[in-house]
């Protein structure tokens, strides 16, 4: 035994250390997670001048039992105006207490300065601190296995409400187990589980409200863009796990870049290739995952030359620069984060975001003036202006790689999807396996769409029906 | 031999305190140079665990398995043994507990968990067992077996979550869809403890106390680790005892791994082990196969992994300093031996 005390366990102990240090993302964005949007003219001033002092508490406990009575799907409705947050931020000032800071807080799934989906979700975040004076915005990130392997989402959740939260957003699909756990265990606690259903399954208690963008149109034109662009007709698509989420967002996608393909640039149909690959996360778990830069390479040494990501880290982008750099003509469309582009802005064609801010503060000034009412709320990108910081929860911003000629043909195609003179989703739309998505001259409802079973016709990789 | 043992267990103190004292200097340098007041992180490291009942219950969640593992190393360690296959052994412990969990849901609750329990402990000797036949039969270093059965025991839980046990509809890497609820070991009211996790630790490492220290069985496993060929000619089946050890300590693992689906996770994840057998090669390396000391080191482990996790919210720093002050200590733990002149 004492023989055995030599190398080994020196150099386990060293992997273990500097595993233990190198939690860092594998790839660094270019941008600080530093909040970029602009301060809105209607921010709730008057809030500091508030003479109500009811405790946070007792509005809270007033709520929960309020919203049991009125617990319904309220249907997308119209948050996205201006009217409407204005109209929020009265109802703050009126009855919002100064006494303490209001604390709210967000598990993430990713670290913040992750350039996609995480980074979006927490400036979203900001957004609302810096609008909800005497508010206080804490955060656990990096809720997931690889990074944190003794964590469960309860936990993280419980760490936030021990430091005050009164409030917690999830943000994570796979976080709605973990959400509904800790939501009866404190009834007090508002919550949001981004991207998550339960209040439509009706699993959800009342406590717990479900908020999500409605990212297919921003995939549309992402799709578009790509079909536009392409000299080889080869889209990919850089696939996270499979659900029903990541599937509709690849089918928009992908109706988007047909639509684009046939009836913009012309082209026949079966001169367009369409195929994703899942890597199996969100994120690269290395040894769990496949490894999202390897997949990427994969696209462009099989004649792909536009890489739609579907993930929530910027490997898309960071290779088609590369391989841009190395004599290719390779582009990308990144997700979820309005800087995104920012990386390699020579490659990018543009970038369909969240912008959570305006939903967010919506929701948590409802719940900090004691009117939470569950919802399961899909929100429409504001159309006047999908890039509205301030109205808008879906954007797409062009990339400086997409030509003159066709951001004129992208935003023709935006106008139309705006004015609802095109829907993507008529049909005749058939899945893989030739069962029907939506009949011929039918156009398909929120509930066909948002459980969407399988990959459309056309789409090559994997349904996990 | 016991003038020599309690010479031992002074100059052990000694280590443990230099270990203590060098540790801390270098994780204070570490979080110095990410500009965290050290003494506020000390406070959550050492305290953190617990200051709310909550705390207390997920530190307890935590050391269970990682009591059971280190109990288990305790026993590969007297023998000489590097078990670092134990990781796939508690892995491949949690999928075969997941087996009778997903067979027969319609059990009574404590028939399935007995099972479950059952199933885990097979499952980990089974994986074990291969380390056993490879480093006897083969002559394979038992330390390469086992890292190459963990790979194959990652691969074959992920090939099942995201293949045959998958949920309806989906292949995500995040897991198994959860257990019902009913068959959850029962907690302390809200509280995320299941009493009964500690409480099987806790006895296992009583009766590994007693196999190592106060059995004929134990003596020769000793004898063993510290001389194979020599206990062979004192009429010690030493292939025996090898075998024995690891089987003994892949049931540990499997049943931590049972732990882990039945009490803690509640559905298969592809990391279920959730790196809770190299945490305890930390530990047996730190108390170097005394199972007295298995205890309040692995109790400790446990509590600076829960206290760190308030790391990011209270003071905005990375909770994984817990990570490096484990293993600072352990480094310096062998560090200060090997100084001491007593490899």
């Amino acid at each position: 035994m004492t023989r055995a005390f030599k190398r080994w366990p020196a150099l386990l102990v060293l992997t273990t250390l500097l595993a233990a240090c190198g939690g860092a993302p594998a790839s660094k964005p270019t941008t600080a997670p530093a909040a970029t949007v602009p301060v809105a003219t209607a921010a709730p001033a008057a809030t500091a001048a508030s003479a109500a002092t009811v405790p946070a508490a007792t509005a809270a406990i007033t709520a929960t039992a309020a919203i049991t009575t009125t617990a319904a799907i309220t249907a997308t409705a119209a948050i996205t105006t201006t009217a409407t947050i204005t109209a929020t931020a009265a109802i703050t000032a009126t009855a919002a207490t100064t006494d303490k800071a209001y604390v709210f807080g967000m598990v993430l799934v990713g670290p913040i300065n992750d350039g996609g989906w995480n980074q979006a979700q927490y400036e979203g975040m900001k957004y609302v601190e810096a609008r909800i004076p005497g508010s206080k915005f804490i955060y656990v990130d990096k809720v997931n296995p690889a990074d944190r392997p003794n964590t469960k989402v309860e936990q993280a959740i419980d760490e936030l409400i021990t430091q005050g939260a009164a409030f917690v957003v999830t943000n994570s699909a796979d976080f709605g187990d973990g959400t509904t756990i800790a939501a009866k265990a404190n009834p007090k606690v508002f919550f949001i589980h981004a991207s998550g259903d339960a209040v439509l399954s009706g699993k959800a208690p009342a406590n717990v409200g479900n908020i999500m963008g409605r990212m297919e149109y921003g995939k549309m034109i992402a799709g578009c863009a790509a079909a536009l662009q392409t000299a080889t007709g080869k889209i990919s698509y850089l696939g996270p796990l499979i659900d029903s989420e990541t599937r509709r967002l690849v089918n928009a996608a992908f109706l988007g870049a047909k639509h684009c393909w046939t009836d913009v640039r012309g082209k026949p149909a079966d001169q367009l290739s369409f195929k994703v690959t899942w890597i199996g996360f969100w994120s690269n778990i290395p040894g769990v995952t496949l490894d999202p830069t390897q997949v990427a390479n994969d696209f462009i040494n099989g004649g792909s030359d536009v890489i739609i990501s579907g993930i929530d880290t910027t490997e898309a982008i960071v290779e088609a620069s590369k391989a841009t750099k190395a004599g290719k003509k390779i582009y990308a469309i990144p997700y979820d984060f309005k800087g995104a582009c920012e990386q390699a802005a020579d490659v990018c064609l543009g970038v369909p975001y969240f912008n959570w801010g305006p939903s967010y503060l919506k929701v948590i000034s409802d719940a900090k003036s004691g009117t939470f009412t569950q919802s399961w709320n899909w929100i429409a990108p504001d159309w006047t202006n999908i890039n509205n910081p301030d109205t808008s929860i879906v954007g797409f911003e062009k990339g400086a790689a997409l030509s003159t000629e066709n951001q004129a043909k992208l935003d023709e195609f935006i106008k139309k999807l705006a004015d609802g003179s095109l829907n993507l989703y008529t049909g005749p739309l058939s899945y893989q396996d030739g069962k029907p998505f939506v009949a011929a001259g039918a156009t398909a409802d929120d509930k066909t769409v948002w459980y969407t079973a399988q990959l459309l016709k056309g789409v090559e990789g994997q349904s996990a029906p | 031999m016991i003038s020599r043992d309690q010479a031992t267990r002074r100059s052990t103190l000694i280590i443990a305190a230099l270990a203590l004292v060098g540790a801390l200097i270098f994780t204070s340098l570490v979080l110095l140079s990410s500009h965290v007041p050290p003494l506020a992180a000390y406070k959550l490291i050492f305290l953190g665990a617990f200051s709310t009942p909550t705390r207390i219950s997920d530190m307890v969640m935590l050391a269970s398995p990682l009591l059971l593992c280190s109990c288990g190393l305790t026993l590969t360690f007297a023998a000489g043994l590097y078990n670092l296959g134990i990781e796939g052994q508690v892995a491949l412990g949690a999928v075969a507990a997941m087996i009778p969990l997903r067979l027969l849901p319609n059990l009574p609750p404590p028939l399935l968990w007995a099972l479950a329990f059952a199933f885990g402990a097979a499952g980990g000797a089974l994986w074990a067992m291969l380390v056993a036949g490879l480093r006897i039969k083969l002559q394979v270093n038992e330390i390469f077996a086992g890292l190459g059965l963990n790979f194959l025991a990652s691969g074959i839980a992920l090939y099942l979550v995201l293949g045959p046990w998958r949920r309806l509809g989906q292949a995500s890497s995040s897991g198994t869809e959860p257990l019902p609820a009913d068959v959850w070991l029962p907690t302390l009211g809200t509280l995320r403890v299941a009493p009964a996790a500690p409480v099987i630790a806790l006895i296992i490492l009583a009766l590994i106390w007693v196999a190592v220290t106060r059995t004929r069985w134990g003596l020769e496993l000793r004898a063993v680790g510290l001389n194979p060929q020599a206990a062979g000619r004192m009429g010690i089946p030493a292939a025996r005892r090898l075998a024995e050890s690891l089987a003994a300590c892949g049931a540990l693992a499997g049943i931590a791994g049972a732990i882990q689906i039945l009490a803690v996770f509640h559905q298969l994840i592809p990391s279920i082990s959730s790196g809770m057998g190299l945490l305890a090669l930390l530990v047996v390396l730190l108390v170097q196969a005394s199972p007295i000391w298995v205890l309040p080191i692995a109790a400790a482990f446990a509590i600076f992994t829960t206290g760190s996790l308030q790391m990011s919210v209270a003071l905005g720093a990375d909770s994984s300093i817990a990570g490096v002050l484990q293993g600072a200590l352990v480094l310096f733990a062998l560090l200060a031996r090997g100084l001491s002149g007593r490899r």
